[in-house]
């Protein structure tokens, strides 16, 4: 599968397929580019009402007294709510509610959706106010008092962790796996993994190379803001619209927080823009609901920038201790990794999905791992793309780039000679399955950007590799055959990376028909059964897998219909290529419209119907070239060309796959070069805005060239990994390596922005 | 048997043994076999008949949905680990 010819955007494909790896139009393309389609904030319905939320000013504070009698005074105000009008809250609660890749416990849940007695970080929610529009709610949520007594907040991991810092949760002990210490303290959780023995392991490393690193909070800055619209029936019956990636998850939830039966809750999830694994909680869809239960009538929220930033979950910095050895002639004996991610004001960081990824691309026999979950006065944290991966990689690949320096081993050599693969241990214990690591190596080794030369001044070329576990969960799909022969296929995943087609061109294969037969919908979750949200690069396998069996149903029964149209046994009869004929008989055959058209006289319509929970997930690997200009009067650094290289597994339509590719790893540079939560002494974010939050617009970027390498997923049928999160692990590690070439300094802190670049050749 | 794996932080509990051999078909087997021989293991990893939320155990490398539930095979590797995020995958 090496690479011979270049060419932009390859597919190292090992197996061809009618459907799957073609790359029809996305169904919902016209809608999505004539604007027809509907997001949340478009969401309207008779007399409307408009909510909006008052948050906290303070970091961390006591909350004294609510005086709302103002707001509800204030002309054109319908309702306000504060915590006291949801079901009792026990902060203390430790019944678990699950949000897609992470959980929460419900009193938590509960306490973030609207604080009771503390806040615990700026933006903290407090209040709502419903009102006849949006300008009179906005107004009326600065007419409630709050009295607060303000305490002093911790804003970093490890000024939380320090003995002195103000203590977030009275009740908080940190846990051991399993056992609660006596300790009061932020620091919710400590594990450990321990493979082999690292002290032999260093005792046998000719060379070491050893760092401390801090990265900072950052969001996944989808363009949409979080919204949610709701109506409380009079008959108890609640409706929530949402932009989410979790419908059911937010359902659950939201079930949980107002003390409703399930099944009394209906969610609409409305098109989504952008979520990257920040919609998975409820957030303001409660506060919506009481507010419309208060008002009777529906109600809606829609969240400003400054409010999405400060009020909703992004991805923990992170203070982390990494040490690896290696012998002289390149093997990697020993590796010791310390995290600390910062959970935000709620447990519940991806410091464990860190500490599984953090040395997961390679075969190291000696392994210490410890990581530590560390409450702060932040909002609560949420997923975002590999979660805890990227901060883990940008720690360990930058030490395995030092050590690959050391050995004199070209650096992707380095890395190969190091690999892992199926049988190699991970840190915590399981052992890969059938994995790409080598072949994304191998392809990065033999792709004309790396053997193409680097010339001219300041500039320097950067690799680096990382993996990424990737989720799995239940997933539902029905599919029904129409009388044109048409398919309608209704599934329960919301769409974030064109997953409608991905999922029916699995269907399509199965059945042998193009896949502009089917109409794909996102239906409710009253309409599907139980779907596990769109995260963890699920959905194509997942839902993919759910489509393929779901077809497989209407494949039997349209072959028992046409066993009975003919009066010939079943087992005579196959489909292929969307036709069914005699395997006795070539004079029996029948298209699919010909057949769809008789269903209904034949015994009713044909449904197809699957619900799953994939037995196996399919772990992934990337990997990326950069080559960057770092000016050394400024700092600023240029990223001049930027190749990402990623095992699809199978690439269902790879276009999408490319697209998930760039987007990663436009992310990644964002994150690299730009992005921080800006927070003043008062644990103030200070950059609130898109002007200020700096991602990457499009002159700050080359084109990104993709490699899509496929080795195949053994345990999916068509051999699918997950393709939308692993693309941002490795970039901010690949270009910290390219600026320590360019400017011959190890960068050890994100963002690096030319600030901190300056420092760092400064202090060379 | 399966192979049970026990997590460093745990392994006060078992003696230092890094890994113990237990006969069970699934998981809920083998923690209670477990617990017969080293009192207190189900404890720390059991609450409600359920895997405590923050724990998720793996089978023969792969996470398990199924907790309690999930099979397991003569010569299974059973790992206890941190759960992803503090919860369920």
């Amino acid at each position: 599968m090496a690479i011979k010819d270049y060419q932009p955007n390859m597919v190292l494909a090992q197996t061809k397929y009618n459907v799957v790896g073609t790359r029809p139009v996305r169904h919902d393309g016209a809608d999505k580019v004539t604007g027809r389609a509907q997001y949340g904030a478009d969401f309207q319905t008779a007399s409307l009402q408009f909510g909006a939320i008052l948050r906290s000013p303070h970091a961390h504070a006591k909350i004294k007294s609510i005086d709302t009698s103002k707001a509800d005074a204030y002309p054109g105000v319908m309702a306000t709510v504060t915590a006291k009008d949801f079901p009792d809250t026990d902060a203390s609660d430790d019944q678990h509610v699950k949000l897609g890749e992470l959980s929460t416990s419900l009193g938590y849940l509960r306490d973030n959706i609207l604080a009771s007695t503390k806040v615990l970080y700026k933006g903290h929610a407090v209040a709502g106010v419903a009102a006849i529009n949006a300008h009179i709610a906005q107004e009326a949520v600065e007419l409630i008092k709050v009295e607060y007594e303000v305490l002093s907040s911790a804003t970093t991991p490890v000024d939380a962790m320090n003995d002195a810092a103000s203590i977030l949760h009275d009740h908080l002990k940190t846990e051991e796996l399993g056992e609660k210490t006596d300790k009061i303290s932020n620091v919710a959780e400590h594990f450990q993994h321990v493979l082999g023995d690292i002290d032999k392991g260093f005792s046998e490393a000719d060379v070491i190379a050893e760092r401390e690193f801090t990265t900072q909070t950052v969001h996944q800055g989808y363009i949409e803001p979080q919204n949610f619209s709701a109506f409380w029936n009079k008959d108890g019956k609640v409706t929530i619209w949402c932009s989410t990636q979790g419908p059911f998850e937010v359902r659950d939830a939201s079930a949980e927080a107002l003390s409703l039966n399930i099944a009394d809750i209906k969610l609409v999830p409305m098109e989504i823009g952008g979520g990257f694994g920040g919609k998975f909680e409820p957030y303001g869809a409660p506060v919506a609901a009481m507010l419309s239960k208060k008002t009777g009538k529906a109600v809606k929220i829609v969240m400003s920038r400054a409010e999405d930033l400060q009020g909703t979950g992004p991805t923990p910095g992170s203070y982390m201790k990494v040490k690896m050895g290696a012998t002289k002639d390149g093997k990697i004996v020993a590796a010791n990794a310390y995290l600390a991610f910062e959970a935000g004001a709620f447990p519940g960081s991806p410091v464990g999905a860190a500490a599984m990824c953090v040395f997961a691309a390679y075969d190291i026999p000696n392994v210490t791992v410890d990581g530590f979950d560390v409450v702060n006065n932040k909002p609560k944290m949420g997923a975002y793309r590999a979660p805890g991966a990227t901060q883990a990689s940008f720690a360990s690949e930058t030490i395995v780039d030092e050590l690959a320096e050391k050995t004199g081993i070209d650096p992707i050599e380095f890395r190969l000679m190091n690999a892992a693969k199926e049988g190699s241990r991970r840190a915590d214990g399981p052992v890969h399955p059938k994995i790409g690591c080598v072949e994304v190596l191998e392809a990065m080794r033999d792709h004309d950007h790396y053997n193409a030369p680097l010339e001219g001044p300041h500039k320097g070329r950067g690799v680096a590799v990382g993996y990424w576990i990737n989720g799995g969960g239940p997933s539902a799909c029905t599919i029904r055959v129409n009388p044109d022969g048409s398919l309608t296929l209704s599934e329960g995943s919301a769409d974030i990376g064109g997953t409608r087609t991905s999922v029916s061109m699995q269907a399509a294969e199965v059945l042998g028909v193009p896949v502009e037969l089917f109409n794909p919908q996102v239906v409710d979750t009253d309409s599907v059964g139980y779907t596990s949200g769109t995260g963890g690069s699920g959905v194509t396998h997942k839902t993919g897998w759910a489509a393929y069996e779901a077809a497989h149903h209407v494949k039997k029964q349209l072959i028992e219909r046409a066993s009975k149209i003919w009066d010939i046994s079943a087992d005579d009869i196959e489909m292929e290529n969307g036709s069914l004929r005699s395997i006795s008989d070539q004079s029996l055959a029948m298209s699919l419209p010909e057949i769809a058209e008789q269903l209904l006289d034949t015994g009713g319509p044909v449904v197809g119907s699957s619900n799953i929970d994939p037995p196996a997930i399919g772990s992934a690997y990337a990997g990326c070239i950069v080559d960057v200009d770092v000016d050394p009067d400024t700092g600023k650094t240029t990223i001049e060309r930027f190749t990402m290289v990623q095992d699809a597994g199978k690439a269902i339509h790879p276009s999408y796959v490319e697209g998930q590719m760039q987007g990663g790893s436009v992310q990644g540079i964002g994150w690299a070069l730009n992005e921080e939560y800006y927070m003043n002494e008062s644990g103030e974010m200070m950059n609130t805005s898109f002007l200020d939050y700096r991602i990457p617009v499009i002159l700050d970027l080359p084109m990104i060239d993709t490699v899509i390498v496929e080795v195949p997923s053994p345990t999916h049928p068509y051999g699918v990994r997950g393709v939308g999160e692993v693309n941002l692990v490795p970039p901010p590690a690949a270009i910290a390596n390219g600026i320590y070439r360019a400017q011959g300094v190890r960068m050890d802190k994100l963002p690096m922005n030319p600030a901190a670049v300056m420092e760092a050749v400064w202090n060379k | 048997m399966a192979i049970v794996h026990i997590p460093s932080l745990m392994q006060n509990m078992t003696d230092g043994q890094q890994t113990v051999e237990v006969e069970g078909s699934n998981v809920r087997q083998v923690v209670n076999n477990l617990d017969e021989l080293y009192p207190g293991i189900k404890e720390r990893l059991v609450a409600n008949n359920k895997i405590k939320p923050n724990i998720s155990v793996a089978v023969d490398g792969v996470v398990s949905s199924m907790g309690m539930l999930e099979k397991v095979q003569e010569a299974s590797e059973v790992f206890f680990l941190p759960a992803i995020g503090g919860g369920a995958f």
